[in-house]
């Protein structure tokens, strides 16, 4: 797509988890929005490889745009999820106590939740933890129970907010970086990969690029750090055995490695928080499944090396003030930052898209309700329907009665669906529908999606990849085909 | 969507399907229906095109779609046998109720009077093994790679390093050297192949590709596809030692690393399961825990023949008849013992053995001996070389079993023959 | 001497072979056919190659084989020319697709149906 010549209101630079929830927050105004993003698929930088969780409100210093941001984020989640078909769930967060000092601690976290305004903490002494998560280590102490805790499946979340953004109007660019943005004539000139475009404001959502943009118009007033944060899966046959996240006490770097319920019934382990210098080293390492293993034993014994399913990191991009930087630039205040968006920013994006709002109006954008906006994105998911609406669906439409990922119950309705709503890659059909996500790993539904994705995209084998263009899963066929395109 | 009344559900229509389908219905069971989820029966054999197959149950040497042929050809003789392909189960209980989809007939719900677990293995993924490392293109299962060949007709790589040196390996490693995919090495992470010998000559040593064994790929490498593996020796604890480990490039990983049984429907259905073989626990009749359910195949303990396969699901299928058709009382009042596995068993299947039926023992080692002697009851026969990659078969005879004793002890002893 | 893994079945015997004056003695062989494996992985190893080929006509591919084993040192002149090969419906299990592969004397053979 090229987009020479686009002259467009707002431009949302990362098609994240903030730029995306801030396309579809600005879908709601009778305004021109582009959205571009450098990789080949939304949701493909760190929102992709977050753990999910969102956060109660109880962890942030008071005073701070995290604190605030976060309990705002947190309350605006259950009707966004209805309203987006976003898999969420209000499972409740437990912080866990191993000795009485720590108990001591954890008052401090209720009154800093007070103060951020975390409603219906209650303290539980050791028999009412135990009694609510039975699998814990029986020698932890006592613990926090914060019911408005949630979990939430981030990149379902993008996927959600951008689809519906796009039904909203807003412009979706993928595989475009931006090159140059120059200021002209009360409008940014901003060269592309793909051609110049137009724009009055630009929101600076980049992730660990933020920085390098902001460098663009000169603005060097923020550093950006990568933290890495490896993740381990389980196997869903341990779905249930915790039930509610599973902190630790926090310590001042991080909010220490966790036990989470995924909302599809896994369990995982995870994050590591370790500063990196590659902004592209998404390894895992045995160092980082050891730290995670030594500490989540101590805290559910249970859990086995053998239950882990698949592991992957994530890269957080970290500011250098200790909070989000969410502002204009000083240099021009038609350029908003919206940076350092490390934990709770999966929390905290629907409240940092309703600030930004704010402060681009404040910059003077005008912001016109639209008469029609529509709140709902609707998508199918074989595996939530009852068995009754899956054999009516599958009479108009056969194709979801053909099930091509057995792990997570996906069918070939869904997955040609993820392509028509915008997967190119083999990661792309598995971020959008779980198809090879489960316990074999894609070992049976990758052939087949791959098939899926040359037909409905039209591609040659070689021009399918797992998540761009470097990286082909295929070089082309095995014999010369002098066969005509007839299917068997 | 109405429920349809059937004798015996087959699930899986590979090998331990067939045989099982073929059994029960020779033995008089009116409605069999054989489900599958692929497009043509005969499972896993289709994609491996590779001869070997056979020579004990047909004594001669066919491919995988030959052998699979053999017994397609004669369900044409049992119009009792209705066949559902591209058909998968999605559901079973421990009522022997199954929820089906497909696309031709969408979701639909069977009673069965007995049910036969036929449904494989699946191949351990490499999140299952935690190898550290970026997430590049070009990492694939061994079965996967052979799909995307044999089946698919794609090539998915140019140069390869394969993990694990079972069968599949090393039939993988011969067949990516014949399309000209260069196989720079196979690692094994145990002192020794796990694959059977005959297969570490003709894929291995014909092709001079090197098997590097007590060695482990220790870190992926590569952003976008595949660049290298960094491989390293392993001690005797077979922990990697990182300070030797040395880079092998390649666009390819190759993972064969184990197969693990398929069991989530056995699971949901309440079936008992047997940790040493990650199948149902199983007598020689193929009885599963829930009364009416069988299990054979790969289903129920990784085989390294198919041949053995066979023999079993014919047993399985002569079983579930007996079920179907009212003549299980007489397994009933059999008297049972209980295999007890001794020193250097990692697993015995079937784990139970009921008076008057044929008692073959598929035993697997925990490590490799010489000149040993496998005992089981008073059954005792002499081994040159037992390695945990070739599953040891006996056959016991009635007077081997003492069935009063209510358990069999089966143990590997080192040592000559008393006889 | 010479200790070879037999590969004609899955025992998987450990035969010795020994070469004195011209003449091939055998021992620890399992059967007739190890003994004759073991005398031409001496004198003329031999393999059966199995691949696959392309239909006319359609996506599906046809698994092949040998019709019997074919010298070692042909295996890859019998994949240069399987390579090229294109078969066509209907094809039968059996089905000589090549009378002589790469000159070796020996069939390339179907091992499925394809209709």
């Amino acid at each position: 797509m090229l987009l020479n010549g686009t002259e467009t209101d707002v431009l949302i630079i990362g098609a994240g988890v903030v730029g995306s929830a801030l396309a579809r927050e600005l879908s709601r105004y009778q305004l021109r929005v582009l959205l571009v993003e450098k990789e080949v698929d939304v949701a493909f930088g760190t929102s992709k490889a977050n753990s999910g969780i969102v956060h109660s409100g109880i962890h942030d210093h008071p005073g701070t745009l995290k604190a605030k941001l976060c309990v705002e984020g947190n309350r605006l989640y259950p009707q966004m999820a209805e309203e987006l078909n976003v898999l969420y769930k209000q499972n409740g967060t437990l912080v866990v106590a191993r000795d009485a000092s720590e108990c001591e601690m954890l008052g401090q976290l209720v009154n800093q939740g007070l103060l951020n305004g975390v409603s219906g903490v209650q303290v539980l002494g050791r028999e009412e933890l135990h009694r609510l998560e039975p699998n814990l280590n029986p020698d932890l102490a006592g613990g926090l129970l914060v019911p408005s805790g949630g979990i939430v499946i981030p990149f379902d979340l993008v996927y959600a907010l951008v689809e519906n953004a796009v039904a909203n109007g807003v412009q979706l660019a993928v595989s475009t970086e931006v090159w140059q943005i120059r200021w002209e004539g009360g409008q940014f000139i901003v060269e592309t990969n793909r051609g110049m475009v137009k724009t009055k404001y630009i929101v600076n959502a980049a992730g660990l690029g933020a920085a390098k943009v902001a460098g663009m118009i000169g603005d060097e007033s923020f550093t950006i750090y990568a933290r890495k944060g490896e993740e381990y899966l389980l196997d869903r046959r341990l779905e249930g055995y915790i039930q509610r996240t599973v902190f630790p006490l926090p310590t001042p770097e991080s909010k220490g490695i966790l036990i989470i319920p995924t909302v599809e019934g896994n369990i995982m382990l995870g994050p590591t928080a370790h500063r990196v210098d590659s902004f592209h080293d998404f390894s895992t390492s045995a160092a980082g499944w050891d730290e995670i293993f030594r500490f989540t034993q101590r805290l559910v014994p249970g859990l086995q090396a053998s239950d882990v399913i698949t592991s992957f990191s994530g890269l957080r991009a970290a500011g250098d003030t200790g909070d989000f930087i969410i502002r204009p630039s000083e240099l021009n205040t038609h350029f908003i930052h919206v940076a350092g968006i490390e934990s709770p920013g999966l929390t905290a994006a629907p409240a940092i898209a309703r600030y930004v709002v704010e402060l681009l109006e404040d910059a003077g954008l005008r912001m016109t309700a639209k008469r029609f906006f529509n709140p709902y994105r609707l998508v199918v998911r074989i595996r939530d329907l009852s068995l009754e609406d899956r054999d009516r669906l599958a009479v108009k439409c056969p194709a979801y009665a053909n099930i091509v990922c057995r792990c997570e119950m996906v069918s070939e309705g869904e997955i040609r669906d993820a392509v028509r709503r915008g997967a190119t890659t083999l990661d792309g059909v598995k971020l959008r529908t779980r198809s090879g996500m489960g316990r074999c790993q894609g070992g049976f539904c990758s052939p087949m999606v791959m098939r899926i994705l040359m037909e409905e995209l039209g591609l040659k084998p070689e021009e399918v990849t797992k998540n761009g263009p470097d990286s082909p899963l295929l070089f082309g066929n095995l014999r010369d085909n002098p066969s005509c395109p007839e299917k068997d | 969507m109405k429920e349809q009344a059937i004798d015996i559900a087959v699930i899986g229509g590979g090998p331990a399907g067939l045989a099982a389908a073929i059994a029960a219905a020779k033995a008089g069971v009116e409605r069999i229906v054989i489900f599958d989820r692929q497009a043509e029966l005969g499972g896993i054999l289709n994609q491996c095109i590779h001869n070997g197959f056979g020579l004990r149950y047909f004594k001669e040497e066919l491919t995988g779609p030959e052998y699979a042929a053999r017994f397609i050809a004669q369900l044409a003789e049992y119009p009792q046998i209705e066949v559902k392909l591209e058909t998968m189960v999605v559901e079973l209980t421990a009522d022997k109720q199954l929820i089906t989809t497909s696309r031709r007939d969408g979701w639909n719900l069977y009673q069965a009077k007995a049910v036969i677990l036929a449904m494989g293995c699946r191949e351990r993924p490499r999140g299952a093994i935690n190898i550290p490392g970026t997430r590049p293109a070009g990492v694939y299962t061994a079965g996967t790679m052979q799909r995307l060949m044999n089946i698919e007709g794609f090539r998915p790589g140019n140069r390869a390093v394969i993990l694990g040196s079972g069968d599949i390996g090393l039939i993988m490693a011969r067949r990516l050297t014949l399309e000209g995919i260069q196989v720079a090495a196979v690692l094994e992470l145990l002192p020794y192949s796990c694959g059977l010998n005959r297969n570490v000559v003709q894929c291995l040593e014909d092709f001079d590709i090197p098997l590097y064994l007590s060695h482990t790929v220790v870190e992926i490498c590569g952003e976008g596809r595949v660049t290298g593996v960094k491989a390293a020796p392993v001690g005797s604890d077979r922990r990697p030692i990182l300070e030797r480990s040395f880079m092998i490039d390649c666009d390819t990983l190759v993972l064969s690393v184990g197969l693990i049984p398929e069991n989530e429907l056995s699971r949901e259905a309440g079936v008992q399961m047997e940790p040493s073989t990650g199948g149902p626990r199983i007598d020689t009749g193929c009885r599963t825990s829930v009364p009416g359910i069988f299990a054979c195949g790969n289903v129920a303990h990784v085989h390294d023949l198919v041949d053995d396969v066979s023999e079993e699901s014919r047993i399985a299928g002569i079983a579930a008849a007996a079920y179907v058709l009212g003549e299980e009382s007489i397994a009933n009042g059999q008297k049972r013992v209980k295999v007890v596995p001794g020193r250097n068993i990692r697993s015995v299947t079937p784990q139970e053995i009921v008076a008057g039926e044929p008692s073959a023992l598929y035993i697997r080692v925990a490590f490799p001996e010489r000149d040993v002697v496998v005992t089981a009851g008073s059954h005792r026969s002499k081994h040159r070389i037992v390695t945990p990659g070739e599953t040891v078969r006996i056959v016991l005879r009635p007077e081997d079993i003492d069935f009063n004793a209510g358990v069999l002890p089966v143990a590997v002893e080192g040592g000559e023959v008393n006889a | 001497m010479r200790e070879l893994t037999c590969i004609v079945c899955p025992m998987g015997c450990r035969i010795k072979a020994y070469e004195e004056k011209g003449q091939i003695r055998v021992e620890d062989h399992g059967c007739r056919r190890g003994e004759l494996y073991a005398r031409d992985e001496l004198t003329a190893p031999k393999r059966v190659v199995t691949s696959v080929v392309t239909v006319q006509g359609c996506s599906e591919l046809l698994p092949v084989k040998t019709a019997a084993p074919v010298p070692k040192e042909a295996i890859f002149r019998v994949m240069e020319e399987v390579r090229r090969v294109v078969a066509k419906k209907p094809v039968r299990a059996g089905d000589v697709l090549v009378e002589n592969i790469a000159g070796t004397g020996v069939a390339l053979i179907a091992t499925k149906h394809i209709q």
